[in-house]
């Protein structure tokens, strides 16, 4: 089955806005609508849509890394960012937040939660590619 | 770390691990003046304080005891292993095994608070099953490392009941407090079931009879692994349980009843059947049964000679009985069989070894100046010394002494003395890092046996002290003049050597003897896990057949009867149910999703049906955003929107799915039943919730301290990665094993292809 020229053209402009607007929907996820599970869900449609337009292979090219390899990475980073609580002496998962810049006396912060964040969108991410590409290439 | 260390590299690299526990060792016996002098002492780190459980460590007489034992051995067997397993492709994982073994030994003799003792015990039993099953690719060496895990393990469960029970009766789970306040325990109400409980535990572990099935089966372990799991300390771990908790629950008649006639069965039974063997790693199996039985009978006694005999006998078995095994395993190495009657004139060929043998045989059958004399007379006056069923244990004694004096003729007379070998020829003798054990093991028989008053003073009262303070000190001696156990001994040697000359004939009658039983717990345990297995293939064909109609079905239909019933029972009063006054949007919204679920019905098309499911979902999203829920809107658009392209996916690639399939009336209707019974029920619970009032003090919380406290202004996210993080963690654990469990279903499918 050869994909429609406009599905293509379409995907090509598309799949990379999907992927930002995952990305944006990530980190605003602590102030507004959105978060790392939400975002993972975007990114994996837009994924979805690529499958459909060029093929599994090219989705694996793109990516370059074993989808199940970002699981990994995902529950590693989500396990790391609840260990920083406990070498501060707190307990497991405890959140801890650094303000990393000021601009316009409004202050700028980092936490663990965030990381944690990004580890559940790894492994969202991980488990829906790891299981469309095996669907797909089966 | 084999793609990174050469072959050698790991054998070096084990052979270096061996100052671990030599270390300890040293640490261990730096401690020894201080435990002698009857000092203790305790170190604890709280662990789940809210339960009450530390992390919480005792050192005294007994535990530096035991842990010589462990780190001794330990280190031999190290360095034995290292040769033994020359050219194994597994050396790395062995060395792993071992160790960690060691440290969970070492945890389970210091431990002081039971539930921490209870972790250790447990983890020496997976290691034992990750040992024993090794040779993982021999069905018998899996086979029996099962035996062991289930046999151990339920042994431990039983255990870990008894120190429930414990903690409950005296109020703490410190062993060292319990002491303190054990004077009222045999009169407490749960004393009972607290002794049955911990006498599983301790009876599976040390594989006292009618349990100890599990551990001649054990020997498909490695050699070096029997001699330390299976002979020297493992196997202790119930004796120790029984010598640290001797305090707290001996003392009755119950205790000294059961101890002594499970014991004495035990030692007769195992030296019985030892002498009947051909394999020597078989031969060492029993007799370390019989061993561990006449340990435990004399820890039933109360008197100081009974509990001395019982520290003594450990230390003289542990010496002699680990030595002989690395003995059995440099045979094997070297000449390529365990059999006795295939094996003779060794003590040419490999002199060294046969050295060790005999110191180890000697002291074993219990000659004079060999250490295991020492043990055997001890043992003699404890038993006379008792105040219930002296005779008993007497007669006991002396049967599985004798017994085992034939058994070390045995293992050195048909091997070693007799002509040239009969199967493989001369061997070469082993190399010096093996014959290490077995020589200083063999030498430490005869040195002890000398000096006793030495290893009596530092080693075996203190350790009797430890935990029955108010006892007298025995003196250990080489000659206490002629007095009644001098003369069991003397009648015990000659009953060894009668044993052995008549050996065909008493095995004869043993062998009718068991076809005699006609059930014995090996059989009971091999039709436990046939029932096991049984149930489990039964439960499988009823509950998951593979058809993913019947598993909607039981989902379905046990959620609507179980909550169905409990609702309708649980219902005071029918709930204030209104219907709400919507707007235009609304209905059209309403319109739109009946009118998808509507599609799904009529539907021949599964593709359609699907996408008809999605517009239902979608809908709900859109209420969802209506209602002011903008998180729960994105997630539950996107969630649809994903089953939808992956169901396609799926349906794409599936044969012979393309229009539905006919359904029966009678399936129809049944279907029908249970989709309105859902959506009724679900609806009426909705609605239930609904008119209750709500409870807002967690909402309060979480719209004070979101920003304050979590620099969030999004609480559903802020609940989600920060307040409620565990939960998510559990979930994402969830999704990421679903999703790799998912994965192999998909790649095996594949393979069959």
């Amino acid at each position: 089955m050869i994909p429609s020229l406009i599905l293509r053209t379409a995907t090509r402009l598309l799949v990379s806005m999907i992927l930002v607007f995952s990305v944006y929907l990530l980190l605003r996820g602590h102030n507004a609508p959105g978060g790392g599970f939400a975002g993972a869900l975007v990114a994996g449609t837009g994924f979805a849509l690529y499958i459909m337009a060029e093929g599994s292979e090219s989705v694996r090219r793109a990516i370059r890394i074993d989808p199940r390899g970002l699981i990994v990475f995902g529950m590693g980073l989500a396990l790391v960012s609840g260990l920083i609580g406990m070498l501060a002496g707190k307990p497991f998962l405890t959140g801890l937040w650094w303000t990393i810049a000021e601009i316009n006396s409004r202050e700028i912060v980092v936490g663990t939660p965030l990381f944690f964040d990004i580890g559940v969108f790894a492994i969202v991410l991980g488990t829906i590619l790891t299981l469309i590409l095996a669907l797909e290439e089966n | 770390m084999t793609e990174h260390l050469g072959k050698t590299g790991i054998e070096r690299a084990a052979r270096a691990t061996g100052i671990l526990p030599l270390l300890l060792f040293l640490g261990a016996a730096a401690m020894v003046p201080h435990t002698a002098a009857g000092e203790s002492y305790r170190l604890a780190i709280a662990w789940v304080p809210g339960l009450g459980v530390n992390l919480s460590f005792m050192l005294d007489g007994l535990s530096v005891l035991f842990a010589l034992i462990i780190t001794g051995v330990g280190f031999f067997v190290t360095l034995y292993a290292v040769d033994y397993l020359h050219g194994h492709s597994h050396t790395g994982r062995f060395f792993v095994f071992l160790h960690a073994f060691m440290l969970s030994m070492l945890g389970l003799v210091l431990a002081d608070n039971v539930l921490s003792l209870f972790v250790f015990w447990e983890l020496t039993t997976i290691f034992s099953y990750l040992l024993i099953g090794f040779e993982h690719e021999a069905e018998a060496s899996r086979k029996s490392a099962r035996q062991a895990l289930l046999v151990t393990g339920a042994g431990g469960l039983a255990l870990l009941v008894g120190f429930l029970l414990m903690g409950i009766a005296t109020g703490t789970y410190e062993i060292s407090q319990m002491v303190a306040m054990s004077a009222s325990l045999p009169d407490h109400p749960l004393y009972g079931a607290i002794l049955v409980m911990v006498f599983l535990g301790a009876f599976t572990k040390s594989a006292q009879f009618p349990f100890h099935f599990w551990l001649p089966n054990a020997m498909a372990a490695p050699a070096p692994i029997s001699a330390f799991l299976h002979s020297a300390t493992m196997v202790k771990g119930g004796i120790y349980l029984l010598a640290r908790f001797h305090p707290i629950l001996g003392g009755s008649e119950a205790w000294t009843a059961v101890l002594v006639i499970v014991g004495g069965v035990t030692a007769v039974v195992g030296a019985f059947t030892a002498l009947g063997q051909t394999d020597l790693k078989k031969i060492l199996a029993y007799t370390t049964v019989s061993a561990l039985g006449i340990m435990t009978m004399f820890l039933g006694g109360q008197n100081a000679p009974s509990l001395t005999a019982a520290m003594t006998f450990l230390l003289v078995h542990a010496i002699y009985k680990s030595a002989l095994f690395l003995v059995a395993g440099i045979i094997d190495h070297q000449a390529g069989t365990r059999d006795i009657e295939k094996l003779g004139g060794l003590a040419r060929s490999m002199p060294v070894t046969a050295l060790g043998a005999f110191a180890a045989c000697f002291s074993m059958a219990g000659f004079p100046l060999f250490f295991g004399f020492i043990g055997k007379e001890i043992m003699y006056k404890g038993a006379l010394a008792e105040a219930m069923m002296p005779g008993l244990t007497t007669a006991a004694a002396v049967l599985a002494n004798g017994l085992m004096t034939a058994v070390a003729g045995i293992f050195l007379i048909g091997p070693f003395l007799s002509g040239a070998a009969r199967h493989p020829g001369p061997r070469p003798e082993a190399c010096a890092a093996m014959c290490s054990g077995p020589l200083v093991l063999g030498g430490l028989g005869i040195f002890f046996g000398i000096v006793p008053e030495f290893v009596g003073n530092w080693l075996v009262s203190p350790a009797v002290l430890s935990f029955h303070a108010h006892l007298e000190h025995i003196k250990l001696e080489l000659f206490h003049g002629i007095n009644p156990p001098l003369l069991l001994s003397a009648l015990t040697l000659a009953l060894g050597v009668a044993l052995y000359l008549a050996r065909k004939r008493v095995n004869y009658g043993v062998c009718r003897a068991y076809e005699m039983i006609p059930l014995d717990a090996s059989r009971v345990y091999d039709a436990a896990v046939a029932a096991v297995a049984a149930l489990g293939r039964a439960q499988t064909r009823v509950l998951q057949n593979g058809s993913l109609h019947r598993y909607f079905y039981i989902v379905a239909g046990a959620f609507v009867l179980l909550t169905g019933y409990s609702y309708v029972h649980g219902m005071q009063v029918l709930p204030d149910i209104g219907v709400p006054v919507l707007s235009l949007r609304e209905w059209l919204l309403i319109l739109v999703i009946l009118a998808a679920a509507g599609a799904v019905l009529v539907t021949r098309s599964v593709l359609l049906a699907i996408c008809a499911l999605g517009v239902v979902g979608a809908g709900i999203a859109v209420i969802f955003l209506s209602y002011g829920a903008p998180d729960l809107a994105l997630t539950q658009l996107l969630v649809e929107t994903l089953t939808v392209i992956i169901v396609s996916i799926i349906l794409l690639h599936l044969p012979g799915l393309g229009p539905g399939r006919k359904t029966t009336g009678r399936k129809k209707l049944f279907d029908g039943v249970l989709a309105v019974g859902m959506g009724v029920l679900m609806t009426t619970l909705i609605l239930t919730v609904l008119s209750t009032p709500l409870d807002r003090s967690v909402t309060d919380f979480f719209e004070n301290n979101s920003y304050l406290a979590a620099h969030g202004r999004n609480i559903v996210n802020v609940i989600l990665v920060d307040f409620r993080s565990m939960d998510t963690l559990g979930e994402i654990i969830v999704v990421a094993t679903a999703g790799l469990a998912g994965y192999a279903l998909i790649q095996k499918r594949r393979e069959r292809l």
